[in-house]
């Protein structure tokens, strides 16, 4: 690993432990809770781990594309989260719940 | 000629695609005049062909262009014009005029009237091209697409169960000669390299063949020629074949496509003349046809059937003169046949039509007076058809059986004589039952409505009768024939490697002709005795006298029955078997073996698809977690 620069208080592993946990909260949240509300959150919350890794590496590769880049995830997070929301409540007007694990339509 | 030559099929296919995709909708009751117009021009293009080829001694060949090329196997879509194939083109041409002319009143009014002229016309295109092809292959395209005509002409009434039927039967049983036809092809090319006419004759003529390869190709070719013209045993579709309306017999199962088998051998004369064996076996099998279709013709009581086995009949006097190599006197009979029988064929449709489509002669009779038209026309061919003189027949007739005496076969003469006997008997019996006696015997209404036809069926009637009566001078016995001549550069090599000596017209000619005609009048005269003298009891008489055996002619010696009880049956059984064994056990097995096996893995596997979405992706999560393990740890 090339050395941590100078000016950067914070060493890069931080920014990936905490990326990594916050990823897994978001992994766990998707996969266990019912509530399709908690899981779109739950979605974010992985998306803005992905965020965090990409600008720690940004800072500690003194390049800017990274940030650049988050910038454009966050945009894109945002249409999401509104189609996500759409699906939502027109899922609800459907079937009067948002517990996913009611939603087996697909069983073979 | 190199030029115009390709517009002979092509004028008729040209009015076949117009008529076929304009008929329906726009042409509808005016479909006639295309293709009768096409047909005249191909019939002026024939006769300027027919002239300009009078004394050729070598044919012109017109290359279109190149059909097939692979290899060795080059074949050029090429016509050639020689001497027989002029007389083709204008018995073919012309005869087919007046039939389409002949057609516009018969068939008016059907509610299928384009189709059966846009099918005439594709008739015409494929015997136009059959005749005119320069190879084996196109020929046998030719072959082929006449018999695929014929197919629809016969069902042209297709709603008829039995026309329907008959025209399946006509193909599949010519599928039997064709079969043979082409393999000959194809021993052609093998033996030779070539399907060219010229190339496969000046090889054979060069005798580089072995004998033994000569016979196989010429009995497979004459294989082919039985099934299209109706030669024993194959001859049981053109009877059936009457199910087609009558301009179709009449062009058809008469006068040109039938006869396709005789042109076959012509054609192929140097093959035939090189293997004597097989020669044999043309003038056998012609021979017993002749007298087997001329005795069930005695025993028929629907008008058709009657022309029919007595077509059949003809024929085989065809490939009885073809059998003793007098094969420019087989082209003069298939000439004059086409006159008298297309002749005949339109004469009886146009008493079925005056009949309001009776066909059974015995509730004709007395038709005489009320159709007079038909009556002296129908007459005329009876006449030409029976050998009378100087009716063409009798020309056409009396050389065939004149060159078979002076071959020695005396055999085969005596019973082309006694056929000839039978031949003026049942013609007349069909006279006679038909136009003789007082009173119709049918209904009142039928007999009220007996009328004359139309101008555009009686003109080629009478130009037919005309053609009937003076067609038999171009045939003229020994230096005389006109015809004989004309044909001599298309068979000067097949007669030279049989030797057939120089035509002289002798004392002995003059003698067989003179017991030819007595035969024929002996003919006419028993059935005016028996139908006209007689009619009250002797009919009942000989009924009662020859009842076994009446009713075995009746039944036509049971030939479709033995066929229905054995190849048909073994055909169908032999089906019903595999569609059993093989088709509902073993492929229908397979099908369902399959379709259980997946049903039954699917039926394990199922649970997997739980319907929530979560748990295909604790599957992606796992399988993310493996992968980079894999890649990052090992």
């Amino acid at each position: 690993m090339a050395p941590t620069p100078a000016d950067m208080p914070i060493p890069v592993d931080w920014y990936l432990y905490l990326s990594a946990a916050l990823f897994m909260t978001g992994v766990v949240g998707v996969l266990t809770r019912r509530n399709l509300f908690i899981i779109l959150f739950s979605i974010e919350l992985m998306m803005n781990a992905v965020n965090l890794n990409l600008v720690g590496f940004s800072r500690f590769h003194e390049n800017l594309t990274g940030q650049n880049f988050v910038l454009f995830t966050m945009v894109v997070a945002a249409a999401e989260a509104a189609v996500g929301l759409a699906i939502a409540t027109a899922l609800f007007r459907n079937r009067q719940t948002l517990m996913v694990d009611l939603f087996d339509r697909m069983k073979g | 000629m190199q030029n115009y030559v390709w517009l002979i099929p092509a004028l008729p296919f040209a009015a076949f695609v117009v008529t076929l995709l304009l008929g329906r909708w726009w042409i509808k009751a005016e479909s006639h005049w295309i293709p009768i117009l096409a047909m005249a021009g191909s019939f002026g293009l024939s006769i300027a062909a027919f002239i300009q080829i009078r004394g050729a001694e070598e044919p012109v060949i017109v290359r279109m262009w190149q059909w097939f090329s692979v290899g060795s196997f080059q074949v050029p879509l090429a016509f050639q014009i020689d001497q027989l194939t002029a007389v083709m083109l204008l018995v073919v041409t012309g005869v087919g005029l007046l039939i389409f002319i002949y057609s516009k009143g018969y068939m008016h009014g059907d509610p299928g009237y384009y189709r059966f002229f846009a099918y005439m016309s594709l008739f015409a295109f494929s015997m136009l091209l059959l005749v005119l092809a320069n190879n084996y292959l196109l020929l046998y395209f030719g072959w082929e697409a006449v018999g695929l005509c014929s197919y629809y002409l016969i069902g042209f009434f297709y709603h008829k169960p039995e026309a329907a039927a008959a025209g399946k039967k006509a193909f599949i049983v010519n599928r039997v000669g064709d079969f043979g036809f082409g393999l000959g092809v194809m021993l052609i090319f093998v033996t030779f390299g070539t399907l060219d006419y010229t190339g496969v004759f000046a090889k054979v003529a060069g005798g580089a063949v072995g004998h033994n390869v000569l016979v196989a190709i010429a009995l497979l070719l004459f294989m082919g020629a039985m099934g299209k013209s109706a030669q024993f045993p194959l001859h049981v579709w053109l009877p059936d074949a009457m199910e087609g309306p009558t301009p179709v017999s009449a062009l058809i199962h008469a006068a040109t496509m039938v006869t396709a088998g005789v042109y076959l051998v012509a054609r192929s004369s140097v093959i035939f003349a090189s293997a004597p064996a097989a020669l044999l076996v043309v003038g056998i099998v012609g021979t017993f046809t002749a007298i087997f279709a001329a005795v069930i013709g005695m025993a028929q009581n629907d008008i058709k059937k009657v022309l029919a086995y007595s077509t059949v009949s003809q024929l085989g006097y065809m490939f009885m003169a073809l059998g003793v190599g007098a094969w420019s006197g087989a082209i003069f009979h298939l000439v004059a046949h086409a006159f008298f029988k297309a002749l005949l064929f339109l004469g009886a449709g146009s008493v079925i039509h005056s009949m309001g489509g009776e066909q059974d002669m015995r509730c004709m009779g007395g038709l005489a007076r009320r159709i007079p038209v038909t009556w002296i026309t129908f007459m005329t061919g009876a006449l030409a058809l029976s050998g009378v003189f100087p009716f063409a027949g009798f020309w056409s007739k009396d050389e065939i059986l004149g060159k078979n005496f002076q071959a020695g076969v005396y055999v085969v003469w005596f019973v082309g004589l006694v056929a000839a006997f039978i031949t003026a008997f049942y013609t007349f019996r069909m006279v006679f039952v038909t136009f003789w006696g007082k009173e119709t015997r049918s209904d009142e209404k039928t007999c009220a409505l007996i009328h004359e036809s139309p101008k555009s069926m009686t003109w080629p009637l009478i130009l037919l009768a005309v053609a009937s009566t003076v067609g038999g001078f171009i045939g003229l016995p020994g230096s005389f024939g006109v015809i004989q001549r004309f044909l001599e550069p298309v068979f000067s090599r097949a007669s030279d490697i049989l030797g057939v000596a120089e035509p002289s017209v002798g004392t002995l000619d003059i003698v067989l002709m003179v017991v030819s005609l007595v035969v024929a009048l002996m003919g006419m005269g028993l059935a005016w005795l028996i139908y006209v003298r007689r009619a009250q009891d002797l009919p009942q008489f000989f009924g009662a006298l020859f009842g076994p055996v009446y009713r075995v002619v009746y039944n036509k010696f049971y030939v479709d029955e033995f066929y229905a009880a054995t190849f048909v049956r073994v055909a169908v059984d032999g089906s019903r078997s595999v569609w059993h064994n093989f088709d509902e056990k073993v492929i229908d097995g397979a099908v369902h073996g399959s379709a259980w096996l997946w049903q039954n893995w699917g039926r394990v596997v199922r649970p997997l698809q739980t319907g929530r979405v979560q748990n295909y992706l604790l599957g992606i999560l796992i399988g993310v977690f493996v992968i980079v393990t894999v890649v990052v740890f090992l």
